[in-house]
């Protein structure tokens, strides 16, 4: 009996002390994952997706706690970069990429108050008090911020139209 | 010499762990989807497992047989895997983010792959000697990760295949593993004799 | 080339029923030119041009249109004299049937050149940067499909060691035969276009390529060639896709570009014909690309043929004039292997254009798409050693990095898997769908680079006001501070002043 004890105590002992070693050794601070992930998200911390902020987000895809379809501004490709970087598989074929929206100025409403450019994360609208406010196309990522803080509604979310340039052929319907 | 190599062959492809001994199949089917996690996984099984038939021999030839107490093997060898798998996980989380990402909660079930603990407790039946039960823990860890590593390649081209909707997965996973598993049981027939 | 190559012949490519004739063998003509012209300002890879007209404006038959913008683009000129109608969107030659902007003429009924001011009396005696800078003013851009604009090509020459210019004559693709034509009715202007492009580049010796089943444009160019030893002209074997250039070169000069090169690599330049002839129009009189020809062919033509077609003539108008016998199963511009399916007849020509294919149902037959089986046809039809069954799976499962490891990049688009599939897989709109998505996801990745630059500067503006503002408060409690002071010395010394005066 008390040799059953003791040696099952000194074994126990002995592995908790090796493992706690091994641990200190092998240290991992935070979880590089997490960091590589980030990196590779849009970083305006538009906050879209629900979490707090690029960093937040990429936590939560490397917990598990979030499908890699979650950032809008990233879209499709984003997605599909996440899920290589995890390892997860991915079904995009269910996900509707409604393609990149980006925010109009109706300019006949806009009265420059100069609410939307303070929460821009990008610096994208271009005004000054008592001016009418513009969106520069190419630096706007469409997260949507400006469109709640516009008091009369001058903001909107509008598809970034189809060119040429950007036009991809149909994935043909497999018969 | 030659009886540790057929006992490398035997235990790898004859009496194949996975495929003959259906043991360890939760990693087979949980981590066969493409071959670089397959040999992540088959490497840090192989580690546990060799270093698992060395330590649990020691055990139970300096420890649990002069002290007769047999009765505690069970709980003895699952400390000893655990501990191993435990140390694995801390290496590879280290070394290897993507691959520690891949595996997922594989890695450390590593413990409770019953192909580990079994490897362990045929040693003690068959009263291997030390070399023996190693090579015995070798043989079957190579036949592990061999049959990994053909499993996700298969299912890798799988993943091109039109397989109908209500085979799709899973399903048709378990079609391939059962001819996979037909394939390994025509070693059977091999004589070393 | 390995020994089985030289034994059995290359292995790569098609042999398709060629159809150019008989509407190869009929003369040229001259198509009516229509009421209305729409000249796209993007008929070229790279940006599109800028407009320099106004709406109302009269310009003269070849007067620049839109300039060149960009280090990659090319000019637009006036395809025939007339009044600026409109600057504004017309239908793209493009499958997708989108708009791209362009200005539309209306003819004034009269044919005037735009009065060319410098003309060389002897073109040869021009500097090769002067012939570069004349081609990209006539917006001259390669005439055999990927109209990329040509003089950035004849520039390349000096830089890059250029020593042989390869003519490509090879106009591979059935159906076509508007290179053919113009090398047996231009021959003289075509050699001496192709001599000017020696010129240009600096390279010793030029090679034409001509496909040994146009054997009365291979005399032609022979002769219009014998004076000059510095250009030869090499029949090659019909085989599609002959006319790609990296096929063209490896089977005049028996060498292989390199996956990811070019054969510019390798110092020799590929250049089509019709290419040629447009340079020799504009050194020698001053005249920019605004017309070309263009093959009409196909069952559902009254007369196929060749026409002299200005840009900008809409398909509509080409086909009140030529006439069709019934509706045509599919209208496509080009080639039926890399042609564009055209989404309708409201669209312009384009410098681009070698054809106009109007096919019946019978010739545009195809079939039902079906499983693969694996016969690996298609392996052994491409031309740059692909695996297109396996790339095509990978790319329906979604797995487009496993296409591009196995090759997509490599993919010339030819549609010689397509043709010989027996299962009738659009293989080829896989390779594309593939490229273009994967080219999205680069523009996303690119754009996502941008914002975090973005976020990162404004993160420094915010930090630089909250650092002017917190200096400003410190600066205004200072000099606050020392107005206090100041006050209170001078009450002080008020307070001095009051107690001596006391």
């Amino acid at each position: 009996m008390i040799a059953a004890v003791l040696s099952l105590t000194l074994l126990g002992a002995a592995l908790g002390i090796g493992l706690g070693v091994a641990a200190r050794r092998f240290a991992v601070e935070g979880n590089p994952m997490v960091d590589e992930v980030a990196a590779l998200m849009p970083g305006s911390n538009c906050g879209q997706c629900g979490f707090p902020g690029c960093p937040g987000a990429a936590a939560a895809v490397v917990a598990g706690e979030a499908p890699p379809t979650l950032c809008p501004p990233g879209g499709k490709a984003l997605a599909a970069a996440l899920a290589e970087k995890l390892g997860i598989e991915l079904d995009l074929s269910g996900v509707v990429d409604e393609g990149p929206k980006i925010a109009l100025v109706a300019e006949e409403i806009c009265i420059g108050c100069c609410r939307c450019i303070k929460v821009c994360p990008t610096d994208a609208i271009l005004g000054a008090p008592k001016q009418i406010h513009n969106v520069i196309r190419e630096a706007c990522t469409g997260c949507g911020n400006c469109i709640e803080r516009c008091p009369t509604e001058a903001m909107s979310m509008q598809p970034v139209p189809m060119t040429l340039q950007h036009w991809v052929w149909p994935k043909p319907a497999v018969a | 010499m030659t009886e540790i190599l057929v006992l490398l062959i035997t235990t790898a492809l004859v009496n194949n762990v996975v495929l003959v001994k259906f043991l360890g199949l939760c990693p087979f089917m949980g981590v066969s989807r493409n071959v670089d996690s397959a040999l992540g996984m088959g490497l840090a099984t192989t580690f546990v497992i060799t270093l698992a038939s060395a330590a649990t021999w020691m055990l139970e030839h300096w420890l649990l047989a002069p002290l007769g107490l047999g009765y505690l093997r069970i709980l003895t060898f699952i400390l000893v895997i655990a501990a191993t798998v435990q140390f694995v996980e801390l290496v590879v989380k280290k070394a290897s983010p993507g691959l520690y990402q891949a595996l997922g909660i594989y890695l450390p079930l590593i413990t409770t792959n019953c192909a580990v603990l079994g490897i362990a407790l045929l040693n003690v039946q068959e009263k291997s000697s030390f070399a023996v039960s190693i090579a015995y823990g070798f043989g079957s860890a190579l036949g592990f990760t061999l049959v990994l590593l053909i499993f996700a390649g298969l299912r890798e081209r799988l993943a091109l295949a039109r397989v109908p909707a209500a085979f799709t997965g899973a399903p048709v996973g378990f079609v391939l593993a059962g001819l996979l598993s037909l394939a390994f049981m025509g070693f059977a027939g091999l004589n070393f004799k | 080339m390995g020994l089985m190559e030289k034994i059995f012949g290359a292995g790569w490519g098609i042999h398709p029923a060629d159809r150019k004739r008989p509407a190869a063998d009929i003369p040229l003509r001259r198509i009516a030119t229509p009421s209305h012209l729409y000249v796209p300002l993007q008929q070229h890879i790279g940006a599109p041009a800028r407009p320099v007209v106004l709406v109302g404006q009269k310009v003269a038959k070849g007067q620049l249109l839109a300039e060149a913008q960009g280090a990659t683009s090319a000019a637009i000129h006036a395809p025939r004299s007339g009044t600026i109608v409109s600057v504004g969107d017309i239908t793209a030659p493009h499958a997708s049937g989108l708009p791209v902007a362009g200005i539309a003429i209306e003819w004034d009924g009269e044919d005037r050149w735009h009065e060319p001011d410098d003309l060389p009396a002897d073109p040869f005696a021009l500097a090769p940067e002067d012939i570069g800078r004349r081609v990209a003013a006539a917006g001259i851009v390669g005439l055999g499909g990927a109209a990329f604009p040509s003089a950035l090509k004849l520039n390349l020459g000096k830089r890059s060691g250029i020593h042989t210019l390869i003519l490509n004559g090879g106009e591979c693709e059935p159906y076509l035969s508007c290179d053919d034509r113009l090398m047996r009715d231009f021959a003289r202007e075509t050699v001496e276009g192709i001599r000017l492009m020696l010129h240009a580049t600096g390279a010793r010796e030029a090679l034409v390529g001509i496909e040994d089943n146009k054997p009365e444009a291979i005399a032609a160019m022979t002769a219009a060639a014998a004076p000059f030893g510095e250009v030869q002209v090499r029949p090659v074997p019909a085989r599609y896709p002959m006319g790609s250039e990296k096929h063209l070169f490896s089977t005049l000069t028996g060498k292989e570009v390199p996956a990811d090169g070019r054969t510019t690599d390798l110092g020799v330049l590929v250049h089509n014909v019709g290419t040629a002839y447009a340079v020799q129009q504009a050194i020698r009189l001053g005249r920019p690309l605004v017309e070309r020809i263009v093959t009409l062919n196909g069952g559902a033509w009254h007369a196929p043929g060749n026409c002299v077609v200005p840009v900008g003539m809409l398909v509509a108008d080409i086909v009140t004039a030529v006439g069709l016998k019934q509706d045509p199963a599919r209208l496509i511009m080009g080639g039926p292997m890399m042609g564009t399916q055209l989404p309708g007849t409201f669209v312009p020509v384009v410098k681009g254009t070698s054809g106009l294919l109007a096919l019946t149902a019978d010739e545009a037959a195809a079939g039902e798409a079906q499983p693969c089986i694996r016969c690996s046809s298609c392996v052994r039809a491409c031309p740059v050693g692909l695996l297109p069954l396996e790339m095509a799976a990978r790319i329906r499962t979604d797995d487009y990095a496993g296409a591009v490891d196995l090759g997509l990049k490599d993919c010339i688009a030819c549609g010689c898997c397509a043709w010989v599939c027996p299962a009738h897989i659009p293989l080829v709109q896989y390779f594309g769908h593939a490229k273009g998505e994967l080219a999205a996801r680069d523009r996303a990745k690119l754009r996502t680079d941008a914002t975090k630059r973005l976020v990162a500067a404004r993160a420094e503006r915010l930090e630089r006001e909250a650092k002017e503002k917190a200096e400003a408060a410190a600066r205004r409690k200072a000099e606050r501070a020392a107005q206090k002071a100041a006050e209170a010395a001078a009450a002080a010394a008020t307070a001095d002043r009051t107690t001596e005066e006391s």
